[in-house]
């Protein structure tokens, strides 16, 4: 065990709401400027607060496999005649997503600085409480508890679009795109909600005694087919919020109408949410089923990245296009996860963080792009690049890295992914593997109509100021970093997704 | 000394960084300090590195310099280790002083550009890549270089963005090769998990040692890397790219598309070459697609307009000559030829763009003529690079192509010596046109403006000497490359009368059409339907361009404009309408009429006590 009080945990959620809530209360009294730096120092502290338990704690232990094992854990009671209580737990694996949710909450934060100005102490409540939901996501064990974060990032983020959204000029509204988000969502986790209750039935009926907690429900018995069936409730729940095609299409809705930081927030943490929850969950509570229904998984990945790639090309709202790239992106890290190799599912890993990193700052690229030239329409774009300095090189690094160039992140994860799934299965990997000539296309092709030829617009703007260089020169060194030397995070996941493979090993061969 | 090695790429990079961040507000005068001052500093470097290296030499001949290791997963652990032997010495020769005298040229062909530092900033990037990919230690390390090269290419390339074709061709050129990387990266994939490593000396000490000669999974292997090269060095089917890459300027074409990057396809099955002979049905593909590459390119270059284009084609044929080499397990003299082409091609395109500033930008060769008298010295060097180029006895093009031919014909590749034996009559008829075209007959009235300078004429001038004695260079390659045995030397002055005899046809077939009656070529090309359609598909490019669009572009397209907004949408759509219809549907029964609610109850009740009753 770490030397760290297990209470840190709570801290780690406390604060971003106990934030919010200082932002909203006091924005009367103090002003208008106040939410924004509370939020800022707000995220800022529990940005420290998780980096300081990455430097000093052990992540050699896994929270995945029979015996989970923590770095960190907190329990309390709450429901005790359902066996639902307030669990936490911390390892490699969502520290790692804990640290990419803090640092984007505080790139949201600061790119909300000149965009937001109507209530601005409302925006940071919803802003703080959804990253607070998320980082409980990945802190919480018991599916009870789980659940209801679950759908409090929800929420939060429905008023973030529908509240501080864009409408576009003759084509949807923002309350179209929050509402579809929202209900997308709220039927998946429907399905999440009902696969909890069966396996927590089943483990009833098994054992007699009602749990909710991660690590009872890790040994219930099942037959062979209700297994396969609880793990389709959480397969497509977390395959809707991934978003996996067909389920996809609420994305580019969602992000074209979002304020930019409900973008970052949604593409670089949300998304990510899902893909944790198959590792931590969806994996380990049916690894036979999962084994079983593995290769299906990785074909529908592979589909992904073909077909959302095929469709970012055929965006002309930027916002969108980054949507469907992220789609495709999330193909790679959906055929890591259910290829169940150690390669592949630290590629996966990798692959999170970077293109959190990468589609995170594309997005806000794409908000001060808009409140440059108050359009989002490619066609209207075009020779940016002599218009400012700053702003086109530093699109273009963002976009080699989601080209997969090596030196910058995903690269490291994609390389990993495909490599650890080639002895997997090969068709898949070949499929896969042409999503890298078609991810050269589509961004190349989008930094053809975004930057060069000749200045279609007239707009005399401002370049990027020091707080836009600052937050975009930030990302552009994490990602450099994990480029060059991803150890740091390699090592934090090594426990959990070695453990992970293994479950796998053993699930597919009984 | 060596443990300098890591700088030889650091300066090019910090010269990039500086650069980069100076977004504009470099002078240029500093800015080209910075720029060819960064390479220069690594060329001086790698003499001083090399003179060490040769001088004192190392147990197994090679040094090894660890820098860090990228990353370590489950028993995956490629490093950042630089390598440095006799193979990697010719190229970090090659990179950097021709690079730099490169530099040194475009520093004086770019003056006015308003992006002058953008430009240095592009080519100290390209150059810092190309060097890791020849010093990379493992082939991730050197796909990481591999790829690095195809950014700075396609930077260079949409260099002038302002131009939508100039990004066309960049974009072209970055997709087409993307293609062969990705045929690369799974060979990769393939090596790693039957080899267990990607360290390239240990991969080839492996290979060997588990696979038999002929194995397939040694053929798939060098075919995906084959796929890569191919791509790289703008071979057959990979090779429709190079032309449009001359929409670059010049000195990035001299340098990128001739002297170095387009070689590292060559480099790549050099250095592999275990790999190759374990397969000697892919390494008949290397000479075979260097062979075809070489006769298609060279019937293209016949055919061009633009003085660039010939240049590109000469190229591809060039390179064509390389693969053949390797193909024919002639390792050390495809690297030879790869060196002198450097020297000669950088000369030819650089003296190309001495031409072009001289007539304001102008391309095409049949509006120039004459300029033999009005620009003597651009004349002179750009003869010089184009005897070199067809093997005239006494230039560095002789003794490397003369090496290629006979090592072919003396291992028993008589085809291939064939093929190369035409590319060489090819060869000299092309080149000859564009000399007789360009710098013999009438001038057009083209306003000249003479170029002078150091800047321009220093690099020309060390470049036609190299040209010229370059050829006289020992390489140390024996300790990395194994030289064909040869049983007798027999035959070889024989052969090198031949292939000066067939160059000189092909210089006087030249004279005589181009020259000489040059109305006569153009009756001849016009003439019947055959020729016509001939010359057609040569200057097409044997409809390369034309095939790939048929199949790859319009398809893709189709798809994007059928689909435009996404299929499963409309799937999506139809909930809410589903919803809509039952809600009217349903608001349909409630319609305020006591007569209908009447009838429904009473049919209520029926069913229901139907049911019962039933």
């Amino acid at each position: 065990m770490s030397p760290h009080d297990p209470a840190i945990l709570i801290w780690l959620i406390a604060i971003p709401f106990a934030g919010g809530l200082f932002c909203w209360l006091f924005e009367r009294t103090l002003g208008i400027a106040f939410p924004r730096w509370v939020a800022l120092f707000t995220m800022l502290s529990v940005l420290g607060l998780s980096c300081w338990l990455w430097a000093t704690g052990d992540y050699s232990l896994s929270g995945i496999g029979a015996e989970p094992k923590w770095a960190l854990e907190y329990r309390a009671p709450w429901i005790d005649r359902f066996g639902i209580s307030f669990h936490l737990g911390l390892d490699g694996l969502s520290l790692l997503l804990i640290v990419l949710t803090n640092i984007l909450g505080v790139m949201a934060v600061a790119c909300s600085w000149k965009e937001i100005g109507r209530y601005v102490g409302f925006f940071h409540l919803n802003l703080l409480w959804n990253l607070a939901g998320v980082v409980a996501v990945f802190l919480a064990l018991d599916m009870f508890l789980f659940f209801f974060f679950w759908e409090m990032m929800l929420v939060p983020m429905w008023f973030l679009i529908a509240i501080w959204g864009h409408d576009t000029p003759g084509g949807k509204s923002r309350t179209y795109a929050a509402t579809k988000f929202f209900i997308f969502t709220q039927a998946s986790g429907l399905l999440l909600l009902l696969a909890i209750l069966g396996l927590a039935f089943a483990h009833h009926s098994s054992t007699g005694t009602w749990s909710f907690d991660y690590e009872d429900l890790l040994k219930t018995p099942m037959s062979a087919g209700l297994e396969y069936l609880l793990m389709l409730g959480f397969f497509v729940a977390f395959m809707v919020k991934m978003p996996v095609v067909p389920f996809h299409t609420w994305l580019p809705d969602a992000h074209s109408q979002a304020p930019t930081a409900g973008s970052v927030d949604l593409a670089g943490i949300l998304l990510k949410t899902a893909a944790y929850g198959l590792m931590r969950f969806g994996l380990p509570f049916f690894p036979n089923a999962s084994a079983d229904f593995a290769p299906i998984a990785m074909w529908l990945g592979a589909v992904g990245i073909v077909y959302g790639a095929f469709m970012t090309f055929a965006q002309t709202d930027v916002k969108r296009l980054v949507a469907y790239s992220s789609i495709s992106h999330m193909g790679f890290v959906l055929i890591g996860i259910y290829a169940g190799t150690e390669l592949a599912l630290q590629g996966a890993v990798v692959t999170m963080i970077a293109h959190g990193i990468s589609a995170g700052a594309l997005f806000i690229l794409c908000g001060e792009v808009y409140e440059r030239l108050h359009t989002r329409d490619i066609r209207k774009m075009g020779g940016l690049w002599s218009t400012f300095p700053y702003l086109p090189p530093i699109l273009l690094f963002f976009m080699m890295a989601a080209l997969g160039l090596p030196g910058l992140g995903n690269f490291v994860g994609e390389f990993l992914v495909l490599l650890g799934t080639f002895k997997v299965d090969l068709m898949v990997t070949l499929v896969a593997a042409s999503g890298l000539i078609l991810a050269a296309v589509y961004a190349l092709y989008m930094i053809q109509r975004v930057l060069h030829g000749v200045s279609k617009s007239e707009v005399q703007a401002e370049d990027l100021n020091r707080r836009e260089i600052t937050m975009l020169v930030t990302l552009m060194i994490l990602l450099l970093a994990l480029g060059l030397y991803p150890q740091p995070v390699l090592d934090a996941s090594a426990a959990p997704m070695r453990a992970l493979a293994a479950l796998y090993s053993a699930g597919a061969t009984p | 000394m060596l443990d300098l090695l890591f700088l030889v790429f650091m300066f090019p990079l910090a010269g990039f960084v500086i650069l980069a961040f100076a977004r504009g507000r470099l002078q240029e005068t500093p800015a080209a300090i910075v720029g060819v001052g960064s390479i220069g500093l690594s060329a001086l470097l790698t003499l001083l590195i090399g003179y060490e290296f040769l001088s004192t030499p190392l147990e197994d001949h090679a040094y090894t310099q660890l820098l860090w290791t990228w990353m370590s997963v489950d028993g995956f652990a490629p490093q950042f280790a630089l390598r440095l032997d006799g193979l990697s010495l010719v190229m970090l020769g090659v990179i950097n002083g021709v690079g730099f005298f490169i530099h040194l040229f475009a520093s004086w062909y770019m003056r006015g550009d308003d992006s002058y530092d953008r430009f240095f900033s592009y080519m100290n990037l390209f150059v810092a890549s190309m060097l890791f990919l020849v010093l990379g230690d493992n082939l991730l390390f050197l796909y990481f270089g591999w790829e690095g090269v195809g950014l700075s290419s396609y930077l260079l390339i949409g260099f002038w963005y302002k131009d939508p074709a100039n990004g066309a061709a960049a974009r072209k050129a970055f997709i087409v090769t993307r293609v062969g990387d990705t045929f690369m990266a799974v060979g990769l994939f393939i090596l790693y998990h039957e080899l267990g490593t990607l360290n390239i000396q240990d991969l080839m000490m492996l290979a060997p040692q588990q696979w038999a000669v002929g194995s397939d999974i040694a053929t798939i292997a060098a075919l995906l890397l084959l796929g890569g090269a191919v791509g790289k060095s703008a071979q057959l089917p990979l090779q429709t790219w190079l032309p449009d890459a001359m929409a670059g300027p010049t000195p990035v074409s001299a340098l990128i598309h001739a002297a170095t990057m387009v070689t590292a396809g060559v480099y790549l099955i050099a250095r592999t070459h275990v790999l190759f002979e374990l397969s000697p049905f892919a390494l008949n593909c290397v000479g075979w697609v260097g062979a075809i590459t070489l006769l298609m390119a060279g019937f293209t270059a016949l055919t061009q307009t633009d003085i660039k284009r010939v240049l590109a084609y000469s190229t591809m044929s060039q390179i064509g000559y390389m693969f053949l080499a390797l193909g024919a397990g002639a390792w050390g003299a495809a690297v030879f030829h790869l060196m002198t082409h450097a020297f000669f091609k950088a000369l030819l395109f650089l003296s190309a763009g001495s031409v072009i500033l001289a007539l304001h930008h102008e391309q095409d060769i049949f509006k120039m003529g004459g300029l033999r008298k009005q620009i003597p010295f651009t004349f002179w060097v750009f003869l010089i690079g184009s005897l070199a180029l067809i093997a005239t006895p006494g230039t560095s093009g002789f003794a490397s192509k003369d090496e290629i031919l006979w090592l072919a014909w003396a291992g028993g590749h008589h085809d291939l010596f064939y093929a190369g034996l035409a590319g060489a009559f090819m060869t000299a008829l092309y080149t000859f046109r564009l000399i007789f075209i360009a710098f013999f007959g009438q001038s057009h009235g083209h306003e000249v403006h003479v170029p002078h300078g150091l800047d321009h004429s220093l690099p020309l001038a060390v470049l036609a000497v190299f040209a010229v004695l370059g050829g006289l260079i020992p390489l140390p390659l024996e300790s990395v490359l194994p030289h064909p045995h040869i049983a007798s030397e027999d035959g070889k002055h024989a052969l090198e009368a031949i292939s000066v005899l067939v160059s000189a046809a092909g210089v006087a077939v030249a004279w005589f059409f181009f020259h000489k009656n040059r109305a006569l070529a153009e009756k001849l090309a016009r003439g019947n339907l055959i020729s016509d359609a001939l010359c057609r598909l040569w200057s097409s490019a044997w409809g390369f361009d034309w095939l790939y669009d048929r199949i790859f572009v319009r398809p893709y397209l189709w798809f994007i404009r059928v689909n435009g907004h996404d299929f499963v949408e409309s799937f999506v759509a139809a909930v809410p309408v589903a919803f809509q219809r039952l809600h009217a549907a349903a608001a349909q029964s409630q319609n305020g009429r006591t007569r209908w609610y009447a009838v429904s109850m009473v049919a209520g009740a029926i069913l229901m006590i139907a049911m019962v009753l039933l």
